[in-house]
């Protein structure tokens, strides 16, 4: 009786808009390959950051004064005078931090397994784009706070603009409204912070998505799981139901459906992440000026630059870089550039291996050179400079785009591994 | 309804005129967004000229005034350190100020009107810090210079007429803002004289 009833809702459901089809598609009859470990899961703690600093954001706007006056002011209120304020300002701004890590470690792996060769560009595009994205966002949320970081900060990245010939002095007047940073640039920030950004960020998370499940997740070994149709004996194929909108296209050998196993898998990751979320947010929530810099916790003063000025964590790197070159349009370029070239990786890896077990050795120390210089730059970036510093900063400028360069070079006629016929552990 | 036959290139016609017309729309439309950025016309007043009185300003120390929301810096050169600025030349990117980053009254070696009182907007050229005064130990920064501005951003160094030094990532001087002394001991800063 009561499961006609709810077989009776779903179909009445299904007949006005596809639910069981979209579930089973997407979720329970969604192929993935049965060897994914830890750094697939990535993806799904994305989304759960952004779940995150959507709801705290959206109870954060409910107490905060978006003027030059009230600002500094109301985030003092929300840390001490509204009930768990302190909470959902400390998930906030831990979450910040958290998206940046969750986001570099996931395009890492992509790094490390080839997820970016075809066909997968576009799916690594839209994902460079949510990057970008997801730096105006902090970039703007960072100025939200009104202290003397956010004000600095944020005059420094805006003059960014200003090394554009002809029009750049007008396009830093035209972003921020006055002569200064002031109460018209909080203003729109805060606009673009909790409504503009959000949902551009939303959509392209959505076409994210969609542009994986049209191709399929890579894997550890690189290999595909989908096979030319009709080359697959019948034994080989996965025992699972796959949804017909990919069986009926390819073969599909070693896959599990997403839902139940990778949704549990996830849960695994998702425990293990707000253990160290939550001991951050409730032990360190500046993690040592890195979270939330000192000069914050003061109100912004046009007059007076603090002595040290340095944007938060995730951006050191690349402000490393435009530090490094004696030159401001160079400089801006050069940073610029830093991050066009993780975009254009599938055209610059010309290698027709993905993962780099089976790879040449040159690849691995490669990209081991790479996460060396990616720490160091981020390092130099968030510290003072000095003499000895330039020079390293420089020189790791260099090797950032050797990377790249040699990644052009050695792909070409790379001598690699056999490639395992089927999916390994 | 009427059964007459596809005009083909009649419809691409129109296609291409709807386009364009819906276009122009599009951009006539977004004018208001982009121009709605712009500073408003209260920001725009706000650029009102200030008043400095400088009787109080010891040789050798420095004010920092308001305008437009930049700071403005006032610094009482003493004649020790106007004997420093005519030793940097070989040191510097623009010693004789060729860059438009001053009135005209400006344009000579100590770049003010008058020598032993500078003004200068205390914004790094690079990218718009506010530099540091280092009085008696800029040395560390630059050898054999006692005084001089550093910013704290990205190490851009300059001397007390607000000249750039070479190999620093600001790539041109200090602006000097329009200024006029009204007496011996007050200036206003913000309009020249002879300007209305």
């Amino acid at each position: 009786m009561l499961k006609k009833l709810a077989t009776d809702t779903i179909d009445w459901i299904d007949q006005r808009i596809p639910m069981t089809r979209v579930w089973n598609m997407h979720l329970a009859q969604y192929p993935t390959p049965k060897n994914f470990n830890f750094w697939y899961f990535f993806g799904s703690l994305a989304i759960l950051v952004l779940v995150n600093q959507i709801l705290t954001g959206i109870w954060l706007t409910m107490n905060y004064v978006p003027s030059s006056e009230g600002a500094f002011a109301s985030v003092e209120y929300i840390m001490r005078d509204v009930e768990y304020g302190w909470l959902l300002r400390y998930l906030h701004s831990t979450g910040a931090s958290a998206f940046f890590v969750v986001v570099y470690l996931h395009m890492f792996r992509g790094m490390i397994y080839g997820s970016y060769q075809k066909p997968r560009e576009l799916l690594w595009l839209f994902g460079m784009f949510i990057l970008l994205v997801l730096m105006a966002e902090a970039f703007m949320g960072y100025l939200l706070p009104w202290g003397q970081m956010s004000f600095w900060g944020a005059q420094v990245i805006i003059s960014i603009f200003g090394a554009i010939p002809i029009i750049g002095d007008d396009l830093t007047l035209w972003i921020r409204g006055d002569y200064v940073i002031s109460g018209a640039t909080l203003n729109r920030f805060f606009a673009l912070h909790v409504i503009a950004l959000p949902l551009v960020l939303v959509i392209l998370v959505f076409l994210h998505i969609i542009a994986l499940h049209e191709v399929g997740s890579n894997n550890p070994d690189g290999v595909e799981i989908k096979r030319k149709k009709g080359s697959v004996k019948e034994e080989d194929k996965t025992k699972f139901k796959i949804h017909e909108y990919y069986s009926d296209k390819k073969d599909i050998v070693d896959a599990i459906p997403f839902h139940p196993y990778y949704t549990v898998k996830d849960i695994v990751g998702v425990v293990g992440f707000l253990f160290f979320f939550c001991a951050i947010v409730f032990f360190a929530p500046a993690m040592n000026g890195f979270f939330l810099e000192g000069p914050n916790f003061e109100a912004a003063n046009p007059l007076k630059t603090p002595e040290h000025i340095f944007p938060v964590w995730y951006f050191t790197p690349f402000y490393a870089i435009l530090r490094a070159i004696p030159d401001k349009l160079l400089g801006v370029i050069a940073m610029g550039a830093a991050i066009v070239m993780l975009a254009l990786l599938p055209w610059v890896d010309r290698g027709k291996v993905k993962s780099v077990r089976y790879r040449c050795g040159m690849h691995k120390w490669n990209l081991g050179g790479f996460v060396i210089t990616f720490f160091i730059l981020g390092w130099i970036g968030a510290t003072p400079q000095t003499d000895f510093k330039t020079i390293l900063s420089q020189i790791t400028t260099v090797t950032y785009f050797m990377f790249f360069v040699l990644l052009f070079v050695y792909s070409k006629n790379e001598v690699t591994k056999p490639l395992p016929e089927r999916l390994t552990k | 309804m009427s059964n007459a036959p596809v005009d083909n290139s009649r419809r691409r016609f129109l296609t291409i005129a709807t386009s364009v017309v819906g276009g122009m729309g599009a951009v006539g439309a977004a004018v208001p967004f982009i121009a709605s950025w712009n500073p408003s016309e209260r920001a725009k007043s706000a650029g009102a000229p200030v008043e400095v009185d400088i009787s109080k300003l010891e040789p050798g120390q420095l004010i920092r005034v308001e305008w437009r929301g930049k700071p403005v810096w006032v610094v009482n050169r003493t004649p020790k350190m106007l004997e420093t600025l005519k030793t940097l030349d070989s040191q510097l990117k623009d010693p004789s100020s060729e860059e438009e980053q001053q009135p005209d009254f400006a344009k000579n070696p100590y770049r003010s009107m008058r020598p032993e009182i500078f003004l200068a907007v205390g914004i790094c050229t690079h990218l718009g810090c506010s530099p540091s005064f280092l009085k008696g130990n800029f040395g560390e920064k630059v050898e054999g210079v006692e005084d001089g501005f550093f910013c704290p951003c990205h190490g851009s160094k300059f001397d007390l007429a607000g000249r750039v030094f070479q190999s620093v990532p600001a790539p041109i001087n200090l602006e000097i803002p329009p200024y006029m002394f009204v007496d011996d001991t007050t200036i206003i800063v913000g309009i020249e004289e002879g300007a209305a």
